[in-house]
């Protein structure tokens, strides 16, 4: 296949933020969580865990809770607002003032008609689900100190509170207060702290579980309000509490980063009756605090302080070794958080608060593969673009001749022009902007930078034309029906003739630019695109889904080409499969149409479609087996899948108009050494 | 350790008249390890699946007539043998069958008759092996079937005497023994045999609560007339509280456990009934079920329990409930103290430690002296007099006589009984002491301390060191304030691996005097600066000690003497020789603590260059 001068960056100090709060909805199978900075992610559970969704962050918004009802979801903070999202529209639908002081959490009763929310001020308010809205309707009886934690009684009569130093059972109907919990402090010199209550479960069987500062996981009798089991289990803060659905088991996370699982069982073989709960498992896949925890049906969902999400499947729920069974960590978005203007050779970096612009370096000369080439030109950051307002930018994008660049939040969109001579670089704000340009779930330039594309309202997409000084709206390219889903990809032919548009009911859309009309729908296939791109000379366009699947589709002929139906009727082989990060770019050789370039987290891949397709006989992964191979022997042994994982923790993967990669990494490690420090734990010897 | 798990009802029984008599009796296996037969008082026998609950099928004579025995299942022919209203051609007392044997038929007069030669004579003369006019009649019976060996036994009462007889098939030999007499004249309670390393173990139980369990040889004297005595040995006795037990069984699970039905629990209220398990070893109660309602059963000798394949069979109240069990192996170091490190005494000596072992007994190879002859019997009557007046010499050959020709089982008991004898005779007559006849005794391995608690002391006071040493080898028990005392007297290696814990060791380690923990810890740091120099040398040399047992040691002694230590100026070298010591190796955990973090990130690094923030890199793809 022939050598690659690679740019290997690793400058953009992408440092993804603590995660606060999850929720689960077991109906649809969604996972709702929330981070530090306010933002809110959707996870479809369904759809091999993946990032479907974000909501992003709004600075003066601090999520503690997050709770669904129905398929509609509500958040609670400290900054005293209960929040509806608009899942449509990806932002807040309304927030409300709760009029408590700062909100510690928000539940549903089973039926969906309430919600409860935890105040500073000690009240515990119930509101009113309604169509279009919520609406306060009382307090229950006001307490002394704040309410940390609550749990509704699944038959809605009963609600508990977790509160400093003590657990408040509230009669629902009457408002008052009627068990009183009394939780102990911690030995030595917490013994002068209050406890605080972080977590309760109420359960059918009205036993109440609390999780608290004092590291203990205790159960109680709601009916008599006596302890019934105290089971200490760190040191630190027992910080979340997760009941399974069958109420036969509890996972508690700590301080201490692990998650340890408590099962109602019986302690000896031949006593069935007598259950009680049982300490049973520990599981530890984090460094830090664990703040946000589920358990699934299959599985235990937890995040925390190390910003990961962990998907730890419950071996006893599998009979055999399958996909869904092996243990998930996610560490970086399934989305692009990297542009690359492939012929000036410049990298658009989004933060939440800011852009970076970034050029590529240089260097002299040929090097052999494995060298590493004298530099001629250092890397150069050209630009720091903080974004006015307290919303976070969304989404970016940099015209590939890197004279255009646009970042939208969910209440404003900005473009700029971008001139760069020589060493200089100046930045021009565009100021008129149409009006129906408010804000984009998704931006992208046509290749020749004439035009831009912003995904709006409702899966359209807005045309933008742009010129040397000003930017003028042509047309809204709006499904006539269908899905009103967002769009969380979008990609335009070299030829500026076609547009694609995928949302996340797994709709690909395909305009023509020049009609500016819908030339086709892709067939919807059941996992939703994580990558797509258009061919600069076929104008195939390169489809790869959540589940790992690749599909080759003719814009031209509406139909899939010939090499995507062999390689739908062979398959693909079960280590590409297996893989457990989306692939989240897809780009082309324009030298050589042969070959697609996509990448996931942990390798990036060229497709050389000119080549036998594997087998699942085949060496899949097989560079190695290659290298040692004699030039005669190789050809027998070549696939089309070439993969290379010399490069990890990878952002973006792309390849330059002069036939270079860029290559972004992000190594774990440099995240980690960010985070605060762990809870000390002795280790011997130390 | 015992454990009684969670039983369920095989079924209800039907009331008889009378509240103590059994509603069941017999239960017998078939040829499915699942199903059990069930005969009850009245007319009917069931077959019942036993994990199903199920009765399988029901067979019932008619009315008027009586089951006179259990059915049982004949394991040859597969079929079902039941006897109604006594007769074949005489009375009947019950059919026997056993896997791997014939079923066969144990008449009201003793004799005994193979089912098959029965059926094929039918009118055949049945002998009386007991006199009609002494009124002995049997009280209970069983049969045995052991390598092709079959045997019948049963007891008989004459008199208020009760005789074990052997039947003994193929050929046939009948053997009687004589039950010793129980104080109270009681009769016992229950009966239950089983078969272990080709003995004959008879298990019984009288009102007071005493357990009792006899030995035969399976390979028997032949041809010794006449009625033997048969000797018992106590293995438990039960705790009854007032008064004597009514109906309670006791049956044997295995050479440790016993099953105890109808006793009161020892810390319950009277008036209820518990299923129990008891270690025999040890003593103790390993696991205790209450049932409800009185356990059925009358009088006398009669099964109210029966025990197959790991479940326990009780019919009590107005059910038959089935119990599994399940009973593992405990020892008493074990639950007691720090075990015997394993892999000592094992291989031969490389290194000579200068210990007392060399000193006792020169190189000569170790282990006890394998008993080879077993050919007699306990039955065999011990003539005790030599031991008890006969001199020093006289006394050592007797025993070694007796150790070469008795077997496992035999010693087991009479040892016991013989040491302590021996002791005793040595305490009264202080000019009497047989080491070599009590060393002879300690090896063959069937003593242990608790048997016989005042050997090592009587060693001890005659500072017979080599016995001493013997004893601290082979007992399994011995208690921490003997082995203090032994450290008083001397200091070997022995010692230090004798099971102990720590917290029982610790107050009796107080009494030793400052010299004394002085040369101890002495010879400790002596040994242990042996060892370290030779740790890569080192193969392990014959019952020394680990160095984690030298170390606990040393820190036991440190624990109790510490002040003492302190004050004393003779041990100011040897504390600060050990507080340099303990300081080198606290530096060197630490010196490793950081090495492991480095080797952990080396480990961590792979072998490439450093990455910078940015590089141009040239790669090729195949």
């Amino acid at each position: 296949m022939g050598e690659f001068k690679v740019h290997r960056v690793r400058f953009f100090d992408y440092m993804p933020t603590a995660i606060r709060a999850m929720a689960f909805n077991a109906h649809t199978e969604r996972l709702a969580l929330a981070r530090m900075d306010g933002s809110v992610e959707i996870f479809n559970f369904t759809d091999h865990y993946f990032q479907e969704k974000v909501i992003p962050g709004k600075d003066s918004r601090s999520t503690e809770s997050l709770c669904w009802v129905g398929g509609r979801l509500f958040s609670a903070g400290l900054n005293g607002e209960i929040t509806e999202y608009d899942l449509e529209n990806l932002r807040p639908k309304y927030s409300l003032e709760a009029y408590g002081g700062p909100i510690w959490t928000i539940i549903s009763n089973t039926q969906g008609t309430q919600l409860a929310i935890g105040c500073e001020d000690g009240t515990v308010k119930l509101f009113e689900v309604l169509e279009e809205h919520i609406q306060f309707e009382r307090n229950l009886d006001r307490q002394k100190g704040r309410i940390i934690s609550l749990s509704w009684h699944p038959s809605g009569t009963h609600i508990a509170a977790g509160m400093m130093d003590m657990i408040r059972v509230f009669d629902v109907p009457t408002g008052h207060a009627v068990q009183r919990l009394l939780v102990d402090r911690g030995f030595g010199g917490s013994k002068s702290q209050e406890t605080v209550v972080w977590s309760v479960a109420f359960l059918s069987d009205h036993t109440v579980v609390s999780g608290d500062s004092a590291g203990k996981v205790q159960v109680w009798d709601g009916h008599t309000g006596t302890l019934v089991k105290t089971h200490l289990v760190t040191k630190w803060d027992v910080l979340a509490l997760s009941v399974s659905k069958d109420e036969s088991s509890v996972v508690a996370g700590t301080s201490e980063g692990t998650v340890i699982q408590f099962q109602f069982i019986a302690p000896t073989l031949h006593q069935q009756q007598d259950k009680e709960w049982v300490r049973t498992r520990t599981f530890k896949n984090h460094t830090h605090d664990v703040r946000a925890l589920a358990e699934i049906e299959t599985a235990i969902v937890s995040g925390g302080m190390d910003t990961h999400l962990v998907v730890r499947p419950l071996l006893e729920k599998f009979d055999e070794k399958s996909h869904a069974s092996g243990l998930r960590k996610i560490h970086f978005p399934h989305r692009n958080l990297v542009s690359c203007a492939k012929k000036a050779g410049l990298l658009l970096f989004q933060f939440p608060g800011q852009l970076e612009l970034w050029r590529l370096g240089d260097s002299d000369g040929h090097g052999k593969p494995g060298d590493r080439l004298p530099l001629k030109r250092k890397p150069e950051k050209l630009l720091l673009l903080k974004r006015k307002g307290e919303d976070h930018i969304c989404c970016s994008a940099l015209s590939s001749c890197g004279g255009w660049l646009a970042y939208s939040t969910v209440s404003c969109v900005r473009i700029y022009r971008l001139q760069t001579d020589n060493n200089n670089i100046s930045i021009t704000k565009v100021s008129k902007l149409p009006k129906a340009l408010r804000s984009a779930h998704q931006l992208c330039f046509s290749s020749d930078s004439s035009k831009m594309f912003a995904a709006s309202s409702q899966s359209s997409v807005l045309v933008i034309a742009l010129t040397q000084s000003e930017c003028k709206y042509v047309h809204t390219l709006k499904p006539k029906s269908g899905s009103r889903q967002p769009i969380h990809l979008m990609t335009t032919s070299v030829d500026g003739k076609w547009l694609a548009a995928a949302n996340s009911d797994c709709e690909i859309r395909v305009y023509n630019l020049q009609k500016l009309k819908l030339h086709c729908i892709v067939p919807v296939y059941g996992s939703c695109p994580s990558a797509m791109g258009i061919h600069p000379t076929t104008n195939n366009m390169t489809v790869v889904h959540a589940d790992q699947q690749l599909f080759e589709y003719s814009i031209v002929e509406k139909q899939y080409t010939d090499w995507s139906r062999k390689l739908q009727k062979q398959g693909l082989h079960n280590v590409w499969l297996d893989r457990d990060t989306p692939v989240t770019h897809v780009t082309f050789n324009p030298k050589n149409p042969n070959q697609v370039v996509l990448h996931d987290m942990h390798m990036f891949c060229i497709i050389d479609q000119s080549l036998p397709l594997p087998d699942q006989k085949t060496q899949f992964y097989n560079q190695m087996t290659l290298r040692s191979l004699s030039e005669q022997e190789r050809p027998s042994h070549l696939h089309a899948f070439k993969i290379c994982k010399t490069f990890q923790d990878l952002l973006c993967v792309s390849l330059l108009d002069d036939q270079s990669l860029v290559v972004v990494e992000r190594p774990l490690l440099a995240i980690t050494s960010q985070l605060p420090a762990p809870v000390r734990q002795k280790k011997f010897a130390t | 350790m015992a454990t009684l798990f969670e039983g369920f009802t095989l079924c209800g029984l039907v009331q008889t008249q009378s509240a103590s008599d059994s509603a069941i009796q017999g239960i017998e296996l078939d040829g499915d390890s699942d199903h059990a037969v069930v005969t009850d008082s009245t007319r009917a026998v069931t077959l019942y699946k036993v994990s199903d609950q199920k009765p399988l099928g029901s067979w019932t004579v008619k009315q008027g007539q009586l089951l006179t025995c259990p059915a049982v299942f004949n394991f040859q022919t597969n079929e079902y043998v039941v006897v109604s209203d006594n007769k074949v051609s005489a009375d009947v007392w019950r059919v026997h069958s056993a896997p791997g044997g014939e079923p066969v038929v144990l008449f009201q007069r003793g004799a005994v008759r193979l089912l098959d030669s029965l059926l094929s004579a039918p009118q055949q003369p049945i002998e009386d092996i007991l006199s009609e006019e002494e009124k002995e009649v049997i009280r209970w019976s069983t049969n045995i079937v052991a390598e092709k060996q079959h045997f019948v036994l049963f007891t008989t009462e004459q008199k208020g005497e009760h005789f074990l007889y052997v039947q003994r098939l193929n050929p046939n030999t009948l053997q009687k023994y004589r039950l010793e007499r129980e104080d109270s004249r009681a009769p016992p309670l229950s009966f239950s045999a089983s078969l272990r390393d080709k003995h004959i173990n008879l298990l019984y139980l009288y009102p007071n609560g005493c357990v009792y369990q006899s030995v035969v040889a399976v390979q028997g004297p032949v041809g010794l007339e006449g009625v033997q005595a048969l000797p018992r040995s106590l293995r438990l006795r039960l705790p009854v509280g007032e008064g004597e037990l009514g109906a309670a069984s006791a049956v044997a699970l295995d050479e440790a456990h016993v099953a105890v039905v109808g006793m009161p629990h020892p810390s319950a209220r009277t008036g209820k009934d518990f299923l129990c398990i008891w270690n025999t070893n040890f003593q103790t109660l390993q696991a205790d079920k209450e049932m409800v309602g009185r356990i059925c059963g009358q009088v006398g000798i009669l099964r109210i329990v029966w025990c197959y394949l790991g479940k326990l069979f009780v019919p009590h109240g107005k059910a038959l409930s089935v119990i599994p069990y399940e009973c593992q192996k405990s020892s008493l170091a074990s639950a007691l103290g720090k075990l015997r490190h394993p892999g000592i005494a094992v291989s031969k000596s490389s290194v000579a430690i200068p210990s007392w072992n060399t000193l006792l007994h020169g190189d000569q190879p170790q282990g006890p002296t394998k008993i080879v002859d077993s050919r007699k019997s306990v039955l065999t009557v011990v003539h005790l007099q030599p031991f008890q007046t006969g001199p020093v010499e006289e006394v050592r050959r007797e025993v070694e006589a007796l150790v070469s020709r008795g077997d496992a089982q035999d010693l087991q008991l009479s040892v016991g009984r013989l040491a302590c004898q021996l002791v005793a005779r040595s305490q009264v007559e202080t000019a009497f002491y047989a080491p070599g006849a009590l060393a002879r005794l300690v090896k063959t391995q069937c003593l242990c301390h608790s048997m016989c608690p005042d050997l090592l002391l009587l060693a001890l006071e005659h500072k017979d060191y080599f016995l001493c040493q013997l004893c601290l080898q082979l007992f399994p028990d011995i208690p921490e304030v003997v082995t203090c005392a032994c450290l008083k007297t001397f200091i070997g290696n022995e010692v230090l691996q004798t099971p102990y814990s720590d917290n029982l060791l610790v107050p009796h380690l107080k009494d030793l005097n400052a010299p004394q923990v002085i040369l101890f810890l002495q010879y400790l740091q002596f040994i242990y600066l042996k060892y370290s120099q030779d740790v890569y040398t080192q193969t392990p040399v014959l019952r020394s000690p680990t160095m984690t047992q030298i170390i606990d040691w040393v820190c036991l002694l440190l624990d109790a003497h510490f002040t003492v230590l302190v004050m004393a100026p003779d041990a100011k070298g040897l504390l600060s020789n050990l507080q340099s010591f303990v300081k080198s190796q606290v530096k060197l955990f630490s010196e490793l603590g950081k090495i492991e973090g480095s080797l952990q990130e080396l480990h961590k690094m792979k072998p490439s260059k450093d990455i910078s923030q940015y590089s141009i890199e040239v790669i090729e793809l195949f």
